[in-house]
């Protein structure tokens, strides 16, 4: 059995506003990443995956708040560790995230080599400067980015090539988990592939050992991870290998998700895009039933009144739906398939 | 559905320059184009290739520096600001941000409003008036009563892009130029604006000119794809044979690049 670099526990955090709402934008998730593996979060806007990566790092600042849980990354136990902690002997070394709008956390009046010169005197006092820029252009050669970059401004360079720097400077200090947030929402389709193939060579060349990669994107999901887990308020409703989470998904928010693919081959013109009508909940009071009965195609009494478990199914897989496999599968057939091409 | 005889909005040797001297950039070279009546086009190319340039010059934001835009046959005139006014109750845009596309103190009563003005309803008596502005609403999915006395900013992005969609529905222009309207909301919202816009488009009979990046959303919506490289139009046809058969190298570029989930995905070529 291979190393598991990060786990995490039953993990619940919350949101407090001014009001004294509590707010559980991420509530009771477990997962698990084995070395050398990758994870996909996926889910539409305001189901708590960007909390979720925040969570993970146990760097909480309010109004996030840790509730109960356990992170292990690494063999270390992070839950209830001091921020300031957390920053000095974790982030980087242990786990590195590299936010939506990445490239927006250079300075501009610093040219990049600076930049990284910073990084590695937080964490080794003692480096000289001519240790690092070989360091530092060493690990840009690996990952296809020109050494040129290090002696650049911000402002000089494109975004494609911001982003994938801002990926490079995350790697530094060779971190076990990397949590990627979005890096490539903001790009254009060349930039994008730019940025996916650099996170592949960050996992063939050991730089990570594994990665936390999220995105609303689905094929793009697909073509960079081994698992899927699909996140619906707060909630984990579906966690199975891409290949089955993609063409065969259980739970039917995920099948709705996967329903809404748009890629440029033959055959997507004769497929009705699935739309999932309405919103997801709001977390202040979620119902008390499942959280996506009110969207469901396929909801049944008891839905919205009990509270439903998570199904695990041989293999790793589970989904969070009070139908049983058999059922759900029976449901799916009656419906026109949205996803045969 | 497309009418060919009917060419609506048409172009001969569009140009844009913008700066002067050594500062100069050609956003848009001489673009030649011809849009039928009730058809779908998309116009497609990475940032910086002239897409929302060309978009501008047709809706007469900006100025072209050279070249013609005719409407309906004829030459179009948007010297006055009457004349402008009388051109925009024909040609629309949804624009890619819904957060700025609102005027923020103007309640979304005053946007339905604006537009029922625009069509001639400036006398009609007030439950009219009120009638179509939730009939507008409904046809969303959208609830007039939640919205009504309502500023945009209350609204999520997915609501102010469908609240966009209820404005054109209230205007029927003859043609609606969207530029990259699904880009910031997410892909399942994405969906339902995509179904809305094309059940606009079947009802209305309006040209629509859908701008985007992204080349899988251009051959689900469209009938013909433009594809744009550095202010040229480069490749042109009809959805099928340009997404799947494509010739330009540019094109076949572009399709590369986008992430697949039936064929393999090539990651070396970049």
């Amino acid at each position: 059995m291979a190393n598991i670099t990060i786990e995490v526990k039953e993990l619940t955090t919350e949101y407090i506003t001014r009001y004294d709402e509590h707010i559980y934008a991420v509530d009771h998730v477990s997962l698990k990443v084995e070395e050398g593996k990758s994870l996909g979060i996926a889910g539409e806007s305001g189901c708590g995956k960007s909390t979720l990566a925040l969570s993970l790092m146990g760097y909480y600042f309010a109004p996030l708040r840790y509730t109960s849980g356990e992170i292990i990354i690494n063999g270390k136990n992070i839950t209830g560790m001091d921020p300031d902690e957390v920053r000095k002997s974790i982030l980087g070394t242990e786990i590195a995230y590299i936010p939506q709008s990445a490239m927006n956390a250079l300075n501009p009046t610093r040219k990049i080599i600076n930049f990284i010169e910073d990084v590695y005197e937080a964490h080794d006092f003692y480096m000289t400067k001519k240790d690092i820029y070989d360091r530092a252009r060493q690990l840009f050669e690996t990952l296809g980015l020109p050494a040129e970059v290090l002696q650049k401004y911000p402002v000089e360079l494109s975004g494609g090539m911001k982003q994938r720097t801002v990926i490079a400077v995350s790697v530094l200090l060779l971190p076990k988990v990397l949590i990627a947030d979005e890096p490539s929402s903001a790009l254009d389709v060349t930039s994008q592939k730019m940025v996916i193939k650099m996170l592949r060579q960050l996992m063939e060349n050991d730089l990570i050992s594994s990665l936390i990669f999220i995105t609303h994107e689905l094929p793009l999901l697909y073509n960079v991870v081994d698992d899927i887990m699909v996140m619906y308020a707060g909630q984990i409703v579906e966690n199975a290998a891409a290949k089955q989470a993609v063409f065969d998904p259980l739970h039917p928010y995920s099948k709705g998700l996967m329903g809404s693919i748009i890629v440029p081959e033959s055959g997507l013109r004769d497929v009705k895009l699935a739309a999932i009508p309405g919103v997801p909940p709001n977390l202040k009071n979620p119902p008390p039933g499942c959280r996506f009965a009110e969207r469901c195609k396929y909801i049944g009494p008891a839905c919205k009144v009990n509270s439903v478990d998570v199904h695990n199914l041989v293999g790793g897989r589970g989904y969070r739906c009070s139908l049983s496999e058999g059922e759900l599968r029976e449901a799916y057939k009656k419906e026109p398939d949205q996803n045969a091409r | 559905m497309p009418d060919e005889k009917n060419v609506i909005l048409s172009t001969s040797g569009l140009t844009k320059i913008f700066g002067f001297g050594r500062q100069k950039t050609l956003a848009v070279d001489h673009v030649n184009m011809e849009l039928y009546q009730g058809e779908v086009v998309s116009l497609v190319g990475e940032s910086g290739s002239g897409k929302t340039t060309l978009a501008k010059m047709l809706l007469g934001l900006l100025t072209p520096t050279e070249g013609d835009i005719y409407f309906q046959g004829q030459k179009r005139d948007i010297s006055s600001h009457k004349k402008k006014q009388e051109y925009w109750k024909n040609i629309q845009a949804i624009f890619q941000d819904p957060f700025s596309s609102y005027n923020t103190f103007h309640k979304i009563d005053a946007v339905l409003l604006d537009c029922i003005r625009m069509r001639g309803g400036r006398n009609f008596p007030k439950e009219k008036k009120v009638e179509l502005m939730a009939e507008a609403c409904s046809f969303v999915n959208l609830k007039f009563e939640e919205l009504t006395n309502k500023y945009p900013f209350e609204l999520s992005g997915g609501q102010m892009q469908r609240l966009m969609i209820a404005r054109i529905f209230l205007l029927k222009p003859k043609i609606l130029l969207a530029d990259e309207p699904t880009s910031m909301i997410d892909a399942c919202s994405r969906a339902t604006i995509l179904d809305y816009l094309m059940q606009l488009r079947n009802e209305v009979g309006m040209t629509v000119i859908f701008i985007t990046h992204d080349i899988g959303l251009a051959y689900y919506v469209s009938d013909n794809v433009f594809i744009m490289e550095h202010g040229k139009i480069v490749e042109r046809g009809s959805a099928d044979e340009v997404i799947l058969h494509p010739q330009a190298p540019y094109t076949q570029r572009l399709i590369n690049d986008v992430p697949k989930i039936y064929e393999e995905w090539d990651l070396s070529t970049v």
